[in-house]
């Protein structure tokens, strides 16, 4: 049970794909200036990680190793058609500003990392679980900075109403800022940073250090 | 000829793969220490996007659309819900061979480009373009010029970044932000920086 509990709740923060494996960002950042959109987006890729290491942990034994790349590739595609055309059925607002991000699911390092590095190895139950932590990991950062992007930005969540906005009587003067793209970035580098003060041993080491007590001296 | 000429510096300014719209951002991230291996990654993404866009067009146009099998005596038949995955296929199988082809004739391209190139499969930017050209309608001629636009954009945006990282690590980052923290909050000014050619309009 407690092997259970540490793959399935290690990639939230101690090993989170976004803030320390550097996978899965593209998405991450586009899909978020809207709190819904990217609660449909993390399900989505949930459920796209768990079931696709289901299915690879299942075959695993007969993949030739020099085509399973394909293979992982086939599969992931197919998983992600399959939530495509169900958004497209059933939700087809926010699939429309999903637009592409959807479809890029199938090339999101997470889902194809996580295939190779961890279903390839380990029986289809934990692989299913591992899919759901990394999932999970993910649409916590996504959360996060949607929550941080749609509030400071536009006043809501989820399209609720939260501060009421100067245009409509109120108090607060929303930070269009928030909205545009670079503001992910900060967000997203400012949740690593935070992260990385409460745990601290994922801090990286400087590539290059400065001498302690050395004389200010002019560049030549 | 104009159509053509603003497409493209549409595609690599105020469109920018990497900048404005996110794509390609982990190998964006994880290889952009060093000017010299950000630019042989930004020169094999725009020869395989230069390739798989245009390709896939014609796959999207003559397979894929609603109506599309025509010729083949199917008129009532779409496909494009198969679309991710000819699409991912297409991109995997030029990329290879694009491998075999640059060993056999080009080696010296070839190990300038070295693992980077299997690696551009799984390489959003890629990906990201074709489902663009399909959700804009482009024909054919508008295909290679947006794919070879974004291709340069996305090349510009990584050398860019390469040339900052060189200098940055330099300079004393406080603790927390080391590494990818503070690469994040780069990328964020230097897209803050792209978001000046939006008001350009063409």
């Amino acid at each position: 049970m407690s092997e259970v509990k540490k793959v399935l709740f290690t990639p939230i923060f101690n090993n989170n794909p976004i803030a320390l494996q550097i996978l899965g960002i593209c998405s991450a950042l586009a899909v978020t200036s809207s709190l819904s959109v990217s609660f449909v987006m993390a399900i989505a890729l949930t459920m796209v990680t768990a079931f696709s290491n289901l299915f690879i942990s299942i075959i695993r034994s007969n993949i030739p190793s020099s085509i399973r790349i394909i293979v992982q590739m086939i599969i992931i595609a197919s998983l992600v058609i399959v939530v495509d055309q169900v958004l497209k059925a059933f939700a087809y607002e926010i699939s429309k500003q999903l637009s592409v991000f959807v479809g890029l699911i199938i090339t999101n390092c997470i889902v194809m990392g996580r295939a190779e590095a961890y279903a390839m190895k380990n029986g289809p139950v934990m692989s299913f679980i591992d899919g759901i932590g990394n999932g999970l990991g993910y649409s916590i950062m996504l959360i996060i900075v949607a929550f941080f992007r749609e509030l400071l930005g536009a006043g809501k969540l989820f399209g609720v109403e939260i501060f009421t906005t100067v245009q409509n009587g109120g108090w607060y003067q929303p930070n269009g800022l928030m909205l545009l793209p670079p503001s992910a970035f900060f967000v997203i580098g400012l949740v690593i940073w935070a992260l990385r003060a409460w745990k601290s041993d994922q801090v990286e080491e400087a590539d290059f250090k400065i001498v302690a007590n050395s004389k200010a001296q002019e560049a030549l | 000829m104009e159509h053509y000429i603003s497409l493209f510096i549409k595609a690599v300014f105020v469109e920018n793969m990497a900048l404005a719209f996110f794509l390609g951002m982990c190998t964006f991230l994880a290889l952009s220490k060093k000017v010299e291996t950000a630019i042989g990654l930004g020169i094999a993404v725009v020869v395989v996007l230069a390739i798989t866009v245009p390709l896939n067009n014609l796959i999207y146009t003559n397979l894929l659309a609603d109506g599309a099998l025509e010729w083949a005596g199917l008129p009532g038949v779409d496909l494009s819900f198969l679309g991710l995955l000819s699409y991912i296929g297409v991109i995997a199988a030029a990329v290879q061979i694009l491998e075999m082809l640059l060993d056999k004739y080009m080696p010296a391209l070839y190990n300038a480009l070295g693992v980077f190139l299997p690696l551009i499969t799984v390489n959003c930017a890629i990906m990201g373009a074709s489902l663009f050209m399909v959700e804009r309608d482009y024909n054919f001629g508008e295909s290679v010029v947006y794919g070879v636009g974004a291709g340069v954009g996305w090349a510009l945006a990584i050398a860019a970044l390469a040339g900052i990282r060189e200098k940055l690590k330099y300079s004393d980052v406080p603790v927390g932000l080391r590494g990818l923290g503070i690469t994040f909050i780069t990328v964020g000014l230097m897209s803050l920086g792209f978001m000046s050619f939006s008001g350009v309009q063409l």
